[in-house]
């Protein structure tokens, strides 16, 4: 059984660094603070320090980080790990949280005793749980700890939905809770029979024990079912567009960015580390499927929608899509997935979404901020208004369209490439039609927003400095598309 | 047939049960119980594991029986979180409704 | 003769199970869940799961008494269309039979963990294995369980309206309890707390711990409340705070306490694991009383003017 690293203990401080500043947030009076952020802001930063040292460790060693929770080995104790794709992650998911909090500050300061506090206190708190959940779905090894994580990443994500409080944000919040309880009633259901069958939940015992039976197909099949639902593959998408949109800007930012692809993180971990033997190609072909329904449909959908961000929340849904092609793209006969390129592809599409998206709810937070409203017909002077959140609009999209440079066009052109090389010509088709369909939907928000309005607009100055967190997250993105060959040498560490 | 075989047939019943109340029941409070129903049915095949590994003098394997224990307190915060929603979301409609019916006559007047 | 026993306990499970999906008031369905609720800790304690029971019996009566608290918000609403009903019920008999077959076909012997876990019993000078993969083997599950509620009581008072949410939430019944439930109310937390700290104390060694004794006394509290024998809490209260967060912060801390001695996050230094674990119990147990009363008790709000 592998022992915990030297540096294993950085596992341990990427979950427990946030779980102390939620901790904190509730007795503020207590240490003498009277404002939540305060205590926000030195737990982002030494969450960044911790997310920064994994990552680095496990570029330099070229191995990934270990650790053995209590010393109890599994599969009776809970392993910890980081490899490469996870270190990448852990990175990706500090970096998008600190700049959304840089954008957020303004938005949730009040004073804790004050009636505006109610929700500087719940989306500072609720975004410290739900940083911990993702790194723990990102380190965890055991099936039920995940579904611990999970769980914890829920009930972080929902209140945030309706943190307004009215009746429509209400109602999809709970719509979104629905759909993530049975996702998680699935999963575990899963776990039991993976439990009952082989006697331990430890990915990397399964990994050595899991038979090509029914039961096993099974139990992954129901797991992957619920994590769909989570992760709103197409159909069961409906719940994201209203609850996307109807939280405040940031806390979109972290949905969309983040919290959706903590599920499909996990499938991946089923898929390539759970299920025995080769995948079977026509379940990668039914997930690449439902994953080209999703692009075509809901790229068409958000090209019609009247809010800027219930655009944004469906070119989510499309965006996730190209994530389900990889399973069919990763099926070279003989080749390990992480050494195709679609692997690469899939990896960096998750990647760049994360900072493009992140980067676009938060330009479309400052645009309605300074307009008053998120009518796409009537965005007529908001490029003078906000004109570098509109520029990051711009560069966001970008990434979705898959024009260069960005991490989005290389990852799409790898994943094209992918599709010729394995004769998959409908998925290039789609991939193909994706992209313009993105720039149909991205433009159609320029064109707009560059005009001119009739009338003069009385619009609300926004800060220069929160418009800058949008750009700068746009231009990770954008910077992603210049380092195209390195992250394929770290995406494959720590992979058997 | 022995105990646990019939205990994790009533299981079985349980999730497909529940997730049938789930997926067709209209009121969300009965959405909710049925979450529940199939939650119990979900524990309820970690116990019948749990009992088929009875070993080394122990009625059950311990470990199943942890996670159910976690996972019961988990789907309580779940229905909790659940159940004030919904009293909220009345609330708030009853509220909305109240402002637009006050609000529509000075409007038109 | 015992399976007879258990061929009527699944009977009565099921038979409860439908007729709480099935039942035209809500309130029935909410009793019928109540029922269930109790059956399923019978049917846990014949799988030879005590601890499992007693944890069912005492949450399974919390989620009773929420959902029974939210029947008046049954709003009638649309059914999904026939056709789509018929393909739903297909489909989750498909999910039953499928299990179904799992479960006759299960691996025979079964694997397990048990005799993993006896091992290090007397290491850790515990007696109940229970407790052990709890506290010590799946502790980082514990705590991270403790912060999960944590967050959904947070949840919770996010929904609170901006000028209540450091109010006193509203107890249902509190303005004009009944005599009969004043008289409970006074009579039963003492007996109720000198259970629960039994049930805390033999923990370490016997069936219980730290979940059933938390409800126990999260009921006796919130049957004091109910009673109108003490005003509820005011949410924004430092003290209160403090007990929410108290035992998970002191379960954390010990914790990391573990990377000094013994040299390991959540491991307890040698020959003090029972203590440590007592300890981290009796924190966690109170911590949890008061959080899971509050999560009945929902969002600070304003008192309704009489």
């Amino acid at each position: 059984m592998a022992a915990s690293s030297p540096a294993g203990y950085l596992l341990v401080l990427a979950l427990v660094v946030p779980v102390i500043g939620l901790l904190g947030m509730s007795v503020t009076a207590l240490i003498g603070l009277r404002r939540v952020e305060f205590v926000a802001f030195p737990v982002l930063v030494a969450g960044l320090a911790v997310a920064g040292a994994i990552a680095t460790t496990v570029a330099e060693t070229g191995e990934a980080l270990t650790y053995v929770v209590g010393g109890w080995a599994p599969p009776l104790g809970l392993a910890l790990r980081a490899d490469g794709v996870s270190a990448v992650m852990l990175a990706m998911a500090a970096l998008v949280v600190a700049l959304v909090a840089l954008n957020a500050r303004a938005l949730f300061c009040a004073d804790d005793a004050t009636p505006d506090g109610r929700r500087a206190f719940a989306f500072w708190s609720l975004l410290m749980g739900l940083w911990s959940a993702l790194n723990l779905v990102l380190v965890g090894e055991d099936l039920f700890n995940l579904f611990v994580a999970l769980e914890l990443l829920t009930f972080a994500a929902v209140p945030l939905v309706c943190l307004d409080g009215r009746a429509a944000t209400l109602e999809a919040a709970l719509r979104y809770l629905v759909f993530a309880l049975i996702g998680s009633a699935l999963y575990l259901l899963g776990t039991a029979l993976l439990y009952g069958r082989y006697g331990t939940l430890d990915i990397g015992t399964l990994r050595e024990l899991t038979q090509p039976d029914l039961a096993t197909h099974a139990a992954v099949a129901l797991m992957i079912g619920g994590l769909m639902a989570k992760a709103a593959l197409f159909p069961l998408h409906i719940w994201l567009p209203p609850a996307h949109a109807g939280a405040p800007a940031p806390a979109s930012a972290v949905l969309s960015a983040l919290v959706v692809k903590a599920p499909f993180f996990l499938i991946v971990r089923l898929w390539f580390d759970v299920l025995p033997g080769p995948p079977s190609l026509p379940a990668a072909q039914v997930l690449a499927g439902l994953g080209a329904a999703a692009i075509l449909i809901c790229s068409v959908v958000a090209l019609r929608q009247e809010r800027l961000k219930l655009m944004i929340a469906y070119s989510t849904v499309a965006q996730i899509g190209y994530l389900f092609l990889m399973f069919r793209l990763t099926a070279e006969p003989g080749v390990p997935a992480w050494q195709t390129i679609g692997w690469t592809g899939g990896m960096l599409q998750l990647v760049s979404h994360a900072f493009a998206k992140a980067a676009m709810f938060l330009a479309a937070g400052m645009i309605a901020e300074a307009l008053g409203h998120d009518r796409i017909a009537e965005l007529a002077g908001a490029g003078r208004a906000a004109p570098v959140s509109v520029f990051a609009f711009g560069l966001a999209g970008l990434s979705l369209m898959g024009l260069p440079p960005s991490g989005g066009f290389v990852a799409k052109l790898l994943l094209l490439n992918a599709a010729t090389l394995a004769g998959a010509w409908w998925i290039a088709a789609v991939i193909s039609v994706g992209g313009l369909l993105a720039a149909a939907y991205v433009t159609r928000v320029l064109k707009r927003a560059m005009a001119t309005p009739p009338a003069p607009l009385a619009t609300r100055p926004v800060a220069l400095s929160r418009e800058l967190t949008a750009l700068t997250l746009a231009l990770v993105a954008v910077a992603l598309g210049l380092v195209p060959l390195q992250p394929f040498e770290l995406l494959a560490i720590g992979r058997p | 047939m022995s105990g646990p075989t019939l205990y994790g047939l009533a299981a079985a019943l349980l999730v497909g049960l529940g997730l049938y109340g789930v997926l067709a029941q209209a009121s969300p409070l009965r959405r909710v119980l049925a979450f529940n129903l199939m939650g119990a049915g979900v524990f309820l095949m970690f116990g019948v594991a749990a009992r088929r590994g009875a070993a080394a003098g122990l009625p059950g394997d311990p470990v199943p029986q942890a996670l159910v224990i976690t996972g019961i307190v988990v789907a309580f915060a779940a229905t909790a979180l659940a159940v004030m929603l919904m009293r909220r979301l009345a609330q708030t409609r009853a509220e909305e409704a109240a402002a637009a019916a006050s609000s529509a006559p000075a409007e038109h007047g | 003769m015992k399976l007879a026993l258990d061929a009527v306990l699944v009977a009565t499970l099921l038979v409860l199970a439908l007729f709480s999906l099935a039942a035209r008031q809500a309130r029935a369905s909410a009793i019928g869940f109540m029922g269930f609720g109790l059956v399923l800790a019978l049917v846990w304690v014949r799988l030879g799961a005590v601890d499992v029971a007693l944890t069912e019996a005492a949450v399974g009566a919390l989620t009773g008494l929420l959902l029974l608290g939210a029947t008046s918000l049954a709003t009638p609403a649309a059914q999904p269309s026939r056709p789509l009903r018929l393909a739903l019920a297909g489909l989750c008999a498909l999910v039953a039979g499928g299990l179904a077959f799992l479960v006759l076909e299960a691996p025979d012997p079964a694997p397990s963990l048990a005799a993993a876990a006896v091992e290090p019993l007397a290491a850790l000078d515990l007696g109940n294995p229970v407790t052990a993969v709890l506290l010590a083997y799946r502790a980082l599950d514990t705590l991270l369980e403790t912060v999960v509620v944590v967050l959904a009581l947070i949840g919770i008072w996010s929904l609170a309206p901006d000028a209540d949410w450091r109010g006193a939430p509203m107890v249902p019944g509190a303005d004009a309890p009944s005599p009969p439930l004043r008289l409970l109310a006074r009579l039963l937390p003492p007996v109720g707390l000198v259970v629960a700290v039994h049930i805390l104390w033999i923990g370490a060694d016997a069936p219980g711990g730290k979940f059933q004794a938390a409800t126990l006394i999260a009921a006796m509290g919130l049957l004091v409340l109910m009673a109108g024998l003490a005003p509820a809490p005011k949410l924004g209260n430092t003290r209160l705070r403090a007990l929410v967060v108290g035992g998970p912060a002191l379960f954390l801390a010990l914790g990391l306490l573990g990377f000094l001695v013994p040299g390991s996050f959540l491991a307890w230094p040698e020959g003090l694991a029972k203590p440590v674990i007592v300890l981290i119990e009796v924190a966690l147990t109170t911590s949890l009383a008061v959080l899971l009363a509050l999560i009945v008790l929902g969002p600070g709000a304003r008192r309704p003017r009489a």
